[in-house]
């Protein structure tokens, strides 16, 4: 890999839309892609809802965006990183998730954390 | 961003750091942490090379703010630490006009910009630290 790409992990850890940080954190991603860097996207906490089938934002006048993350593969971001128990925490599986994800315990995903060059919160 | 991670980045090698800032002046710890390890870094010797304002970061660059005088002024910190020491001070266009952060209310060595140049700012520098909740 060149010298000037860097590995640059985004960590989703909120509810999609009782603040705006998914959504800013999911433009960055969107514009980051377009420089060719090695990009993941971890999903820990409450962050594995933004993923979920079915989501309806009628009711609370916001744009809907969780079918975004279904248009990262096409900007080349495949490293999507959910972490198994608060998915499991939340009631939810695999199946409940709009992408293909990789499901990792914690310490695996702390682990990846620990090769990135950047770690970006949202 | 823990303290202890903060100190062994000061205490390290020289580098270049980039900030990311998330949060809004006043309202959050996040913009006086930033600052403050912002001054460690340069009185260290370090280069910070930008601070990339994000989310409600935004605000801390508007010069409209007056807060009262016996307390600090994030604004104006942020303006001096730009004309002193060549950061750049950078609000992220997408995220000012939702809060209505302009060119002509920007403090003094502030701009804005694009996500794109908070790319370069994680590529071009040894380190991109985040500061937010």
């Amino acid at each position: 890999m060149e010298d000037n790409v860097k590995k640059i992990m985004h960590v989703m850890r909120r509810a999609p839309h009782g603040s705006i940080y998914t959504y800013e954190g999911l433009e960055m991603i969107l514009i980051m892609a377009a420089y060719e860097q090695d990009l993941s996207i971890a999903f820990i906490g409450d962050g594995v809802y933004a993923l979920k089938k079915n989501q309806d934002t009628e009711g609370i006048s916001m744009k809907g965006f969780a079918k975004t993350f279904m248009a990262l593969d096409g900007y080349d971001v495949e490293k999507l990183y959910v972490d198994r128990v608060s998915l499991e925490e939340r009631g939810l599986t695999e199946d409940d998730l709009l992408v293909d994800v990789e499901l990792l315990d914690s310490v695996e995903i702390g682990r990846r954390m620990t090769e990135q060059d950047v770690v970006i919160h949202h | 961003m823990s303290h202890r991670f903060l100190a062994t980045i000061l205490n390290s090698d020289k580098v270049k750091i980039g900030i990311l800032l998330k949060e809004g002046p006043y309202n959050h710890q996040a913009a006086d942490t930033a600052y403050k390890f912002a001054e460690a870094a340069i009185k260290k010797g370090h280069t910070v090379d930008a601070v990339f304002l994000y989310n409600d970061g935004v605000i801390n660059a508007t010069n409209l703010t007056d807060p009262p005088q016996d307390d600090r002024n994030i604004a104006d910190r942020w303006s001096k630490m730009a004309k002193e020491h060549g950061v750049e001070i950078l609000a992220c266009i997408a995220a000012s006009k939702r809060r209505g952060i302009t060119d002509d209310i920007m403090i003094d060595g502030g701009s804005i910009t694009g996500l794109g140049t908070l790319t370069d700012i994680a590529i071009r520098n040894d380190r991109l630290l985040t500061f937010g909740d």
